[in-house]
């Protein structure tokens, strides 16, 4: 199994910890010609959205990926990644179109400035113990459309999804030791794989 | 300051690595910086450059100017106090700041002291020339260090020296016997458990960024290969002929930082790069302020 990470800006290094750690392997994604290579899923790390969503089309990367994720390439979406995944977005702020290939409707910078920042240990549904969860500037889903199953709430918000082959935390699990999300993710790759 | 807010602090320093932080001193231009692909800006009345011409007293800027440009705009927006200025860093976090840089750019407020920012909630970066001065600033409470460089000149030869200087510094510290690491505590001024830190992870242990005197995408892209996460661009962008299109530039030099092919697609037709000054032309080496 082979995982390409989005490496245009953000916290990816984290992710390919959290990876290592699992012993799958993966590699980034800077240019047009990245894409090209063999994968069995992609992560969108987290970062500004707005960065992202430019350079994704400025180095003509953004149709490719949305094609692949359309056609049920398994895709991991935290933060940033949530927002560019999303269908709606309340104050998107960018002039470029997002991926939005998931039927979700988030808002964004949804817990404030820096100060609103928080660290939580909550549960998601299908995995045992509470899970920690950074929420760094973070969106939150205000809902979700019918294909799409909610996996956390904190604080009477959505903050974690599915909808087939696409997987969105609003929160960052690759800040901290656990694996159990990355793990999560592993397991849906590995459905698309076995369904091929 | 609580251990949770520290580490939610170098979290959102985590979040801007690969990225261009620029200064800009109306709404008007942090909403070209944004559009430009900047993952943060820092807010301030006056770019380095014009500090330096104008000379005199520099101080925070004004709290209403700065939360015209947080209005402006969705990314983290950053801002400056003097160093050891406790006072206009209160103020500024009351304005909820998303980060605070305690910068030689502005006039030191105190020659001994700097801020002890693990009093605070909101995050602070701190400017650093080599290793122990970064592990100080950290051990203040710092959660984000940049070069020091020299702002406002246009000429990186001191961001390079910082940047190796750091990461050569690192490299010795690594290769020391766990029985060494006192005595190199004690050489580098700073808390042992963080040189402790350096040596088994070979890293420091928040996000370090390139500062002072990148003007162009191959300087950009000569920082992130000496080890930098990202950078910050002062004067650089608004004192050169086409501001969008460099700030444009160099956001994707630091992505494709590796390719020198992309390096060389951007780098073409910028237009006219900021004057600059040598380093040895300038009479006042802001980096020198706060050790």
């Amino acid at each position: 199994m082979k995982i390409a990470i989005l490496a245009l800006q953000g916290a990816f290094a984290e992710h390919k910890q959290m990876l290592d750690k699992l012993g799958v392997e993966s590699f980034e994604i800077r240019q047009e010609a990245d894409w090209e290579k063999e994968k069995d899923g992609v992560i969108i790390p987290g970062g500004e959205s707005t960065v992202m969503l430019k350079l994704l089309h400025e180095l003509n990367l953004f149709d490719k990926i949305k094609k692949d994720i359309e056609t049920g390439l398994p895709v991991f979406g935290t933060c940033a990644g949530l927002i560019i995944l999303s269908s709606k977005v309340d104050d998107p702020r960018s002039p470029f179109s997002r991926i939005g290939t998931m039927d979700i409707d988030t808002c964004r910078n949804a817990y404030g400035r820096q100060l609103g920042s928080f660290y939580i240990e909550e549960q998601l549904k299908g995995i045992e113990p509470k899970v920690p969860m950074t929420f760094i500037r973070a969106p939150y889903i205000n809902k979700v459309g019918e294909g799409v199953e909610v996996l956390a709430e904190v604080k009477g918000h959505i903050v974690a999804a599915r909808q087939n082959n696409q997987f969105v935390t609003a929160f960052h699990p690759e800040l901290n030791e656990d694996t159990h999300i990355h793990q999560l993710f592993i397991n849906i790759v590995n459905e698309y794989i076995a369904a091929k | 300051m609580k251990e949770n807010r520290k580490e939610l602090n170098r979290n959102l320093a985590q979040m801007l690595k690969g990225g261009v932080i620029m200064d800009v001193t109306t709404p008007e231009q942090a909403r070209i910086a944004e559009a430009a692909g900047a993952c943060a800006v820092m807010a301030l009345e006056r770019i380095p450059a014009d500090i330096r011409a104008a000379g005199g007293v520099s101080r925070m800027s004004d709290p209403k100017m700065i939360r015209g440009i947080q209005e402006a705009v969705s990314i983290p927006v950053m801002a400056k106090v003097r160093i050891g200025h406790f006072a206009e860093a209160q103020i500024l976090q009351a304005i909820e700041i998303d980060y605070i840089d305690e910068s030689e750019v502005l006039s030191p407020a105190d020659d001994i002291y700097h801020i002890d920012k693990n009093e605070f909630e909101v995050p602070f970066v701190c400017g650093a020339k080599d290793l122990g001065e970064a592990l100080r600033r950290i051990s203040e409470g710092a959660t984000m260090i940049r070069t020091k460089g020299e702002p406002g000149t246009g000429d990186i030869i001191q961001a390079v020296r910082h940047m190796r200087m750091i990461q050569s510094e690192m490299r010795r510290i690594q290769s020391l016997n766990e029985d060494e690491l006192y005595e190199a505590a004690k050489q580098l001024r700073s808390p042992y458990e963080l040189v402790k830190y350096v040596h088994d992870n070979g890293k420091l242990p928040v996000v370090n960024f390139a500062a002072g005197g990148v003007a162009t995408p191959a300087d950009a892209a000569l920082m992130m290969q000496l080890g930098a996460e990202g950078v910050f661009v002062g004067s650089g962008i608004f004192k050169s002929g086409n501001p969008e299109k460099r700030a444009r530039a160099i956001v994707q030099a630091v992505t494709n930082y590796n390719d020198p092919k992309v390096l060389a697609e951007l780098s073409e037709d910028l237009g006219e790069a900021m004057v600059g000054i040598n380093e040895s032309e300038i009479a006042l080496l802001m980096a020198e302020r706060g050790k």
